[in-house]
């Protein structure tokens, strides 16, 4: 904390190079994703249509919002892993409730993502398990759950859901709707609510939280049940728009994508920093490192060595400042 | 290091604490001894010779991979990269395998421990944190994979007459050699661990990396030491599994870094690093095996029964775990 205090206050003094490679730490995902979509549009072919970007920004939805809730419980120096099991638990109820209306089967598919977020808060905040062993837990019993509950693939053809996974309004799908509306919700939070600060704040020095008297236990509990909440939307956004759910493949791997959206969005995981805008960035950052791969057809083992290249890097850039320290 | 000396002290001052470390330490022990003496009188099939040896046999492929994984933790950092690294392993000793035994061998060795190594490095010196590192580690090692078998859609075998097919199917005094190799090299675990200075050194990084760092020990080395062991014994896993089912099947490994975190944790070493035992990640690794066993046994239950009964026992576990340091930390 001190160190990269003390380091910023001197590149404020300072001009030159230095002040330039903080300014790029700072923004880099900013740049790293305009750069990225300038050579889409001079290179990919067809890629300035509305149709890319619509397809784009469907595909990025679901990650985006667990990415959210995911930038919350990182803030508070914890981690997610059970996310991806949530969205399989949340998409595998969606058929099994749907005779009962619309709105139960999504109330119901939400309402696990709250128990299954509950479970892991009171794990973290109450017992006081680490994060990723608690998570990690809910991870593999939720995915085995998801199996028991869904079975097979199970097709979906309520028109309530078909209609939120495939209309839109004045151009803009549902999906995309609803995505922008948590990113603005998530804003707020970190930005202009009490909860935010103390989220921080914990995830920045837990003790002297608790110390300060700040409601830490109910704090993580809330963090963990958002993100749960957001996991079981993010899956039930994804059953509608593939008018499916296919338990053992909704939500695979999804954790890792969101987190590392979330950390090259520039949010660290010692915790005690939220950017949301970053986290955006992030994911419409990986996103389209995946669409620019497949647009040119580049096979499957150079895009996933190209990915991880690109995620150290990204990460390398960032923590030059913290790094020093070592 | 507070823990050390709050655990020293509690032990010797009250039986209550030392009954509760005892438990805290053991407790995956504990489960594995209960489970299987029930499911010895529960399944006739489950006690024969036959069915032990091959539970011992199935979890030794898992059990190599979480002995690199169990220095790693207790360093204080993780590698999520293991099921990767074990596919990777196991396709490059059946693609090795066609030009000898040697070659099949060492080739996923080498490139394996390189990853390794290349990972250490980034984590110990450039300062990353290993959870980022080791997840692009992850993807890289796939990527990897999928590079030399032509997307996924060749499936290298190993020769009919390959003497590396002896490696893992071969047995001595009727139990397996992967099985013989795993009690040598958790053998050896347990003495660098616990008689060596670079074991000591492990646990101090874990326990707090700038005290260690002040004290003037080698931590860079040490850590990139650790990533490095695990990278080898991840491919030493997927060399076994090639060798046993005489071919490189490129889907393997994929979630297997967190059933081996599982069992590591299982063990009772600390996820914070600094504590645990080499020993206790065998013992959790023995569990899940055990756990899969006995799903297989009751007819009625399929795998997605194997997967909540073992994240609920990781949960429960951990939650014992913490409740028992707290009972320590209360005692006088």
């Amino acid at each position: 904390m001190t160190d990269s205090t003390l380091t910023r206050a001197e590149s404020g003094t300072r001009r030159g190079p230095r002040r330039d490679a903080d300014w790029i730490r700072r923004n880099g995902v900013y740049v790293a994703l305009a750069l990225l979509l300038a050579v889409n549009v001079a290179v990919t072919d067809n890629f300035v249509s509305e149709d890319t970007l619509r397809l784009q920004l469907i595909q990025v939805a679901p990650v985006l919002i667990v990415a959210l809730g995911m930038a919350l419980v990182i803030g508070t120096e914890g981690i997610d892993l059970s996310v991806g099991a949530v969205m399989a638990i949340a998409a595998a109820l969606i058929p099994l409730y749907i005779g009962y209306g619309t709105g139960v089967a999504i109330g119901i598919a939400l309402l696990a993502g709250v128990a299954s977020g509950a479970l892991a808060g009171i794990l973290v905040g109450r017992v006081g398990v680490q994060p990723i062993i608690a998570t990690l837990g809910i991870m593999v019993a939720g995915r085995g759950l998801a199996n028991l509950f869904g079975g097979e693939i199970k097709s979906i053809r309520d028109p309530g859901i078909v209609a939120l996974g495939s209309q839109s309004v004045l151009g803009v799908p549902y999906v995309v709707l609803i995505a922008a509306a948590v990113a603005a919700l998530a804003w707020f939070l970190v930005r202009r609510s009490t909860y935010g600060r103390q989220l921080v704040a914990i995830g920045g020095n837990k003790r002297a939280a608790e110390l300060a008297g700040l409601p830490v236990r109910r704090v993580l509990v809330t963090t963990y049940v958002l993100c749960g909440l957001l996991a079981a939307l993010a899956g039930v956004l994804l059953a509608a728009r593939s008018q499916a759910s296919d338990p053992t493949k909704v939500g695979l791997l999804v954790e890792l994508s969101a987190i590392t959206a979330v950390v090259i969005g520039g949010t660290p995981l010692s915790g005690g920093q939220v950017r949301i805008a970053g986290t955006i960035a992030g994911a419409l950052l990986m996103q389209l490192i995946t669409a620019t791969l497949i647009f040119h057809d580049i096979p499957d083992s150079t895009a996933q060595i190209a990915q991880a290249v690109i995620v150290v890097a990204a990460v390398y850039v960032q923590l030059g400042r913290r790094r020093t320290r070592r | 290091m507070t823990t050390t000396v709050r655990r020293q002290e509690s032990a010797s001052a009250s039986s209550r604490a030392r009954l509760a470390r005892l438990a805290q330490r053991q407790g995956a022990l504990v489960i594995l001894v209960v489970a299987v003496l029930a499911a010895t009188f529960s399944f006739e099939s489950f006690g024969t010779a036959g069915n032990l040896s091959n539970i011992a046999l199935q979890a030794s492929f898992l059990a190599v991979v979480a002995l690199g994984m169990t220095f790693v933790i207790m360093s204080g950092g993780i590698d999520l990269s293991v099921g990767s690294v074990f596919a990777l392993g196991g396709v490059l000793a059946a693609w090795g395998a066609g030009h000898g035994t040697w070659a099949a061998i060492l080739l996923p060795l080498g490139v394996c421990g390189l990853i390794g190594l290349v990972q250490g490095l980034v984590i110990a010196r450039g300062g990353l944190p290993a959870f980022i590192v080791t997840l692009a580690g992850l993807l890289f090692a796939r990527g990897l994979l999928l590079f030399i078998s032509d997307e996924g859609s060749t499936t290298y075998k190993v020769p009919p007459d390959s003497a590396f097919r002896q490696l893992a199917q071969g047995e001595f005094l009727g139990i397996g050699y992967p099985v013989w190799l795993v009690l040598v090299a958790f053998g050896i675990g347990g003495l660098v661990l616990h008689r060596t200075s670079y074991g000591a050194t492990v646990l101090a990084i874990g326990g707090q990396e700038e005290a260690a760092d002040l004290m003037g020990l080698p931590v860079v080395r040490t850590k990139m030491i650790a990533y490095t062991v695990s990278g080898l014994l991840a491919g030493l896993g997927g060399v076994l599994m090639a060798s046993y089912t005489s071919s490189g099947v490129t889907v393997l490994g994929v979630g297997m870094e967190l059933e081996v975190i599982s069992a590591v944790v299982l063990g009772g070493t600390l996820l914070t690093g600094g504590a645990g035992t080499v020993l206790g990640s065998l013992v959790g690794v023995l569990l899940l095996q055990v756990i899969k066993n006995v799903i297989n046994q009751v007819g009625s239950l399929n795998s997605n029964w194997q997967a909540v009964i073992s994240g609920t026992i990781l949960l429960v576990v951990v939650t014992v775990q913490r409740w028992l340091a707290t009972v320590q930390r209360r005692a006088p």
